[in-house]
């Protein structure tokens, strides 16, 4: 169970205070509504440049990184489809130093024409590095228009190519600033070794002057249901084949959700899974094989990835996931089975107290998905899951027609 | 009053930082048991770690693979058995191997100890290596390097430590046909000799209370050493004489620079004062490596640089992937910097900065139990004790910029530098 208290400034924005006084640091959480998904098709990958842009100096304050190592503190930031989150960690005795910074973040940036130079090419450098100079890189560069027709969810993060990033003005930065980073469009979670008293008054005073700003109105094509099969196969300089099939899936806020997610446990989680006990072990046919939810706000993806061994026919091993997928749809789970699952979730909770950063991500994420008390439900909705639930699911999911296949074939 | 933005808030330097110390006993069969009591959550981590046996260059994967395959079965329980038991009481194992230890860790609820307990307590005892998981394991694995062996920076750091460090433990990377040497008898034996009570420390930390510890202790009590004590001995490390590897990739569209030389390890005197002169070159996101190559030059998505202390060596070392036409640029810069360090003293703002961010780091990273044991771990391993982190404060605290300089003279030769490029130069 974790702990909060939470206040709403008079600019809308949201602040929740987890008091946890076992450790002397603080961490300041701050989740801006905005990802990859609100970019326009031919600006993309702007809301990750731009998270580049957040640490290149703002309106008073130079530079971002160093007033904040003076104090002891560390920060760092993700884009991802849905949400942009920058979070700070820093002794509890300095926490002013990160509403100081922060607050002077959201009030404006410096838009300097150098940090966007600069920025343009470390951007371009993170894409070679984690997109295009490694085997399989430009996976999802490649499923994601296959899964996504309508939905801005058909690029990835990084961007469709290299050029959108290269293009970008300090014009389009300043108006992607004005559109999502104020105080309505943001969740401000602090956490350690502070009171909720001070978290107010610190908030009033370097937080609450900040102009409230436009409400931006998230307006996104939706995905329609898919209606074929679609399939892909690219000959690529890759070690060995790769057979990728996604599925769209309902929203994070579907009710169910819960009874996918353990769907992709039972599938691949640890050693006792069906995929790893039945294709890696049993039947020698991969190598190594992972499910997974993408667990996106608006339409999702669960996708099942496999390496087969290399004497193994690639038809074979994809006739042989289809029929670990069949199976599902076919019987109910035993309940030793689901109670396995379950207990795992359970215990990955338990352990996620562990660490303050994670529970102060978590009460911003779901904050913003409704209500931060949320995070202390999810157990009890994982555990609300039936075997028949599973079942119906699995039938729904795991069809040709909802799926789209990526198969990389290596060059020989 | 108007609020002034352009003044930073007071602020408190880090004056103290406290660690738990460990509670300890030794159990008849030689096995150290150290526990760490603390948190409000009701589980344990409970790690076994055991020194690796003496390496072997002409079988390099012995004490890897005998790690990787202890969950791969028992006389009486099968790989899927174990996984099975393990996952069904929410709980987690993981075989991980280090250079100089390697280690079975379970995190388990304190209200299934009962249950995960004899699991581990088996494998320890009566782990199998059987024929059919080995030919799994070993296929898998090659597949797994295959996919390794394309990215740069992998075989920048596989060449960088077979120069650094040699043909020992530290040095020599698998290659294919190492595990198809693999032979299920080697395994057997070197198991036998290695996962031994006397050659085990038990690292226990969570909700170690007097039951959940002595349902710990019971288990392990009655477990019996071989007839032949580890030898965790191993032979000195020659660096290769060859200073300078390059892999070319026609096709690269960046290139992985790694460049080092061998350092004192975390015994000497001098390595916390060569933390800071590292942490100021590149070992936090303000490094000068970081604002040079990034943040000034955009060459690099990142750049960094640390000291890997290991039990018989260690070696400082630089590594990043840059744009594959600027790697000649990006390597002169690196030495600029280097060169900087050896002359110019460092200015008491920026050395300041590191102090502060030094043991703030510090602070930070005592998030939680595990991270007061972990800290344990470093000096124990190392075989120091909590002196070594009163020294390390207050020699962060302390150190000057002259100091430094001459550190970087003394350490930093140019001559003795390795350097490992794999892409285009």
């Amino acid at each position: 169970m974790v702990k909060f208290n939470r206040f709403t400034l008079s600019n809308g924005l949201r602040v929740i205070v987890h008091e946890d006084h076992t450790t002397p640091m603080a961490v300041v959480n701050i989740l801006y509504d905005v990802g990859a998904r609100d970019e326009s098709p031919d600006q993309t990958g702007f809301a990750h440049l731009f998270e580049h842009l957040m640490f290149g100096g703002s309106i008073n304050i130079p530079v971002y990184d160093e007033p904040l190592q003076r104090v002891g503190g560390e920060n760092n930031a993700f884009t991802s489809n849905d949400i942009t989150n920058y979070y700070i960690t820093l002794p509890a005795a300095n926490l002013e130093t990160a509403f100081w910074l922060e607050s002077d973040r959201m009030l404006s940036l410096a838009f300097s024409e150098k940090s966007l130079e600069v920025q343009r090419n470390v951007v371009m450098e993170e894409f070679k590095q984690r997109y295009l100079n490694q085997p399989y890189g430009d996976v999802w560069l490649r499923l994601r228009p296959m899964v996504y027709k309508q939905h801005p969810y058909q690029w990835a993060t990084i961007g469709k190519n290299l050029e959108h990033i290269e293009h970008a003005k300090i014009e389009d930065v300043k108006a992607f600033f004005k559109k999502h980073y104020n105080p309505q469009n943001a969740i401000m979670v602090v956490g350690g070794d502070v009171t909720t008293e001070q978290v107010k008054a610190l908030a009033e005073k370097w937080f609450e002057p900040i102009p409230a700003g436009q409400k931006y109105e998230r307006n996104l094509p939706q995905e329609p249901d898919q209606q074929e099969e679609r399939r892909e196969i690219v000959t690529a300089k890759v070690p060995l084949n790769d057979i990728y099939i996604a599925f769209q899936v309902p929203a994070r806020t579907d009710e169910n959700y819960y009874a996918l997610d353990l769907i992709s446990d039972i599938l691949s989680r640890g050693q006792s899974s069906r995929l790893h006990r039945s294709l890696v072990r049993e039947k020698q046919l991969f190598s190594e094989i992972h499910a997974y939810l993408t667990g996106s706000f608006d339409k999702g993806m669960l996708v099942v990835e496999g390496k087969p061994l290399e004497n193994i026919n690639i038809e074979e091993a994809e006739a042989a996931i289809w029929q670990e997928l069949e199976e599902m749809g076919k019987a109910p789970i035993t309940d030793e089975e689901l109670t396995k699952v379950k207990n795992k979730t359970e215990s990955t909770m338990v352990f996620a107290e562990m660490a303050l950063l994670d529970k102060a991500m978590n009460l911003a994420y779901f904050e913003l998905l409704g209500d931060a008390d949320l995070f202390n439900y999810e157990t009890e909705n994982y555990l609300k899951v039936t075997a028949q639930q599973i079942q119906e699911q699995a039938q729904r999911v795991f069809r040709k027609e909802n799926s789209s296949t990526l198969i990389y074939l290596a060059e020989k | 009053m108007m609020l002034n933005r352009t003044l930073a808030p007071d602020f408190q330097a880090i004056d103290h930082i406290s660690l738990i110390e460990p509670g300890h006993t030794q159990l008849p069969n030689g096995c150290k048991v150290y526990w760490f009591n603390s948190g409000d959550q009701d589980l344990l981590r409970i790690e076994l770690i055991f020194g690796n046996l003496r390496f072997d260059p002409t079988k390099p994967l012995l004490n890897m693979a005998v790690n990787t395959m202890l969950t791969e079965g028992t006389s009486t329980l099968s790989a899927t058995q174990i996984a099975d038991k393990i996952d069904y009481y929410g709980a987690f194992l993981q075989a991980e191997y280090g250079y100089d230890n390697s280690q079975l860790t379970l995190y388990s609820l304190n209200r299934h100890l009962e249950h995960t307990l004899p699991v581990i307590k088996d494998i320890l005892t009566d782990s199998q290596f059987p024929e059919k998981e080995l030919d799994t394991y070993i296929r898998n694995q090659q597949q797994k390097l295959q996919v390794s062996l394309q990215k740069n920076d992998i075989l920048a750091r596989r060449a960088f430590n077979r120069a650094v460090y040699g043909d020992s433990i530290y040095g020599l990377s698998a290659d294919a046909v190492h595990y198809q040497q693999l032979q299920r008898a080697d395994m057997l034996a070197h198991f036998k000799q290695m996962y031994q009570p006397a050659n085990c420390t038990l690292v226990i930390a969570g909700k170690a209370d007097e039951a959940s510890l002595k349902q710990i202790i019971d288990a392990f009590s009655d477990w019996q050493n071989a007839a032949e004590p580890a030898d965790v001995s191993q032979q000195l490390i020659e660096p290769a004489t060859e200073h300078f590897y390059f892999t070319e990739k026609p096709e690269a569209l960046q290139s992985a620079i790694r460049m080092g030389l061998p350092m004192v390890n975390r015994t000497h005197p001098d390595f916390p004062a060569l933390q800071v002169l590292n942490t100021v070159l590149g070992g936090y996101f303000g490094s000068r490596l970081m604002a040079n190559i990034r943040e000034d030059k955009g060459y690099t998505y990142g750049i960094g640089s640390g000291i890997s202390s290991l039990k018989y060596g260690s070696a400082f070392f630089i590594a990043t992937e840059v744009g594959a036409d600027v790697c000649r640029s990006a390597v002169e810069e690196i030495e600029k910097e280097i060169s900087l360090l050896k002359t110019e003293p460092i200015s008491e703002e920026e050395l300041s900065l590191v102090r502060n961010y030094m043991l703030g780091s510090l602070l930070g990273s005592l998030e939680n139990v595990f991270s007061h044991a972990d800290k344990f771990k470093n000096v124990y391993f190392s075989g120091l004790n909590y002196d070594y982190y009163t020294r390390y404060t207050e020699i962060v605290k302390s150190v000057t910029a002259d100091e430094l300089l001459s550190l970087a003279n003394q350490y930093w030769n140019f001559d003795e530098f390795y350097k490992v490029i794999v892409g285009k130069y």
